[in-house]
């Protein structure tokens, strides 16, 4: 069992990642998908008369128990399986970080932004609750996400879905290298 | 509930494969932005691939669910929101490192701060829904 508290290198836990797509269709033909749920979630409380939001979410719950899963499986993996560490990544992308003022590479966040202390700073307002607001906003006009769309949108060769990955590539490659350097600073 | 009891089973062993495999790392999203890590493209990557061979094999072999009915799944139109939103949420997925899957991980692992980001990001999708009209599409 102790080589499930080290950190799982890319060609264990992509492939098992890749297996849910079958269980999810086994299991009872569910597409892949986790930014639906925010949409479900927006249904079920704040429906607000916008049509978008009327429809019968309740058919659509098993999604909000997928991603309540997702939050157990974080509290498993954090508690018993030696989740919470530093991260490995390469020495160069450190440097970079700090020569652009990160200092805590003791978890697998930044505790420097994303933190309570933050919150409430110009910086950790725009890395969490203007991050948060693009990221909800983007996937549903996008249709999906990373799940949704480069997973289960390619593995069942959807063109629209490599379109929508290569511009979440495309803006995620803008911000880290053209605007992110901006904000750490800040 | 019963019925969907399976799913949050599914969750929660994803819930793990995103811990231990370090995808809710804001690190590790800025390594894979900055091209200096294969880790993250590997995981995407060999996921798609497993999860294709998986459905050529239902289709090939016309595999049914586990109470009997035809697997279907469904066809994506394109759309210019494809485009536009998919250029909007990559913005958001390098600030916060994490796409819509971590962040619920990362709330589990006990990044309680991340809840408000969760709660952004619903407010995120109820202005789209609010403003779809207006968008081009």
């Amino acid at each position: 069992m102790e080589f499930l508290k080290e950190p799982w290198p890319w060609y264990i836990a992509g492939p098992l990642m890749g297996l849910i797509v079958p269980a999810l269709l086994f299991a009872g033909n569910k597409s892949f998908g986790i930014s639906s749920s925010l949409r479900h979630i927006c249904a079920f409380c704040i429906p607000a008369n916008i049509s978008f939001f009327k429809y019968d979410w309740k058919k659509e719950s098993w999604n909000l128990f997928f991603v309540a899963g997702i939050v157990l499986g974080g509290f498993v993996a954090a508690q018993f399986l030696n989740g919470q560490h530093a991260v490995a990544i390469n020495p160069h992308t450190t440097a970079l970080l700090k020569q652009q003022g990160l200092k805590d590479f003791s978890g697998l966040l930044p505790q420097d932004i994303f933190s309570f202390h933050q919150l409430f700073t110009l910086r950790g307002l725009i890395f969490m609750v203007a991050g948060g607001f693009l990221v909800g906003f983007g996937t549903r006009y996008a249709g999906g996400c990373t799940s949704g769309h480069s997973i289960m949108g390619i593995a069942s060769l959807q063109w629209p879905s490599v379109v929508a990955t290569c511009c979440f590539m495309i803006g995620g490659f803008v911000m880290t290298w053209f605007i992110l350097p901006y904000l750490i600073k800040l | 509930m019963k019925r969907n009891f399976k799913y949050l089973l599914a969750g929660l062993v994803f819930g793990i494969i995103l811990v231990k495999s370090e995808v809710i790392s804001w690190f590790r999203i800025q390594e894979m932005f900055r091209l200096q890590a294969f880790h993250m493209y590997g995981i995407i990557c060999s996921a798609i691939v497993v999860g294709l061979i998986a459905i050529l094999i239902i289709k090939r072999f016309r595999l049914k669910t586990f109470s009997g009915e035809d697997i279907i799944i469904p066809t994506k139109k394109f759309h210019w929101g494809n485009v536009y939103g998919g250029l909007i949420f990559g913005l958001g997925w390098a600030l916060t490192g994490a796409c819509p899957g971590p962040l619920f991980a990362q709330i589990g692992s006990g990044f309680l701060v991340v809840t408000v980001t969760l709660l952004s990001a619903i407010a995120g999708t109820w202005v789209y829904g609010a403003v779809r009209d207006g968008l081009p599409h």
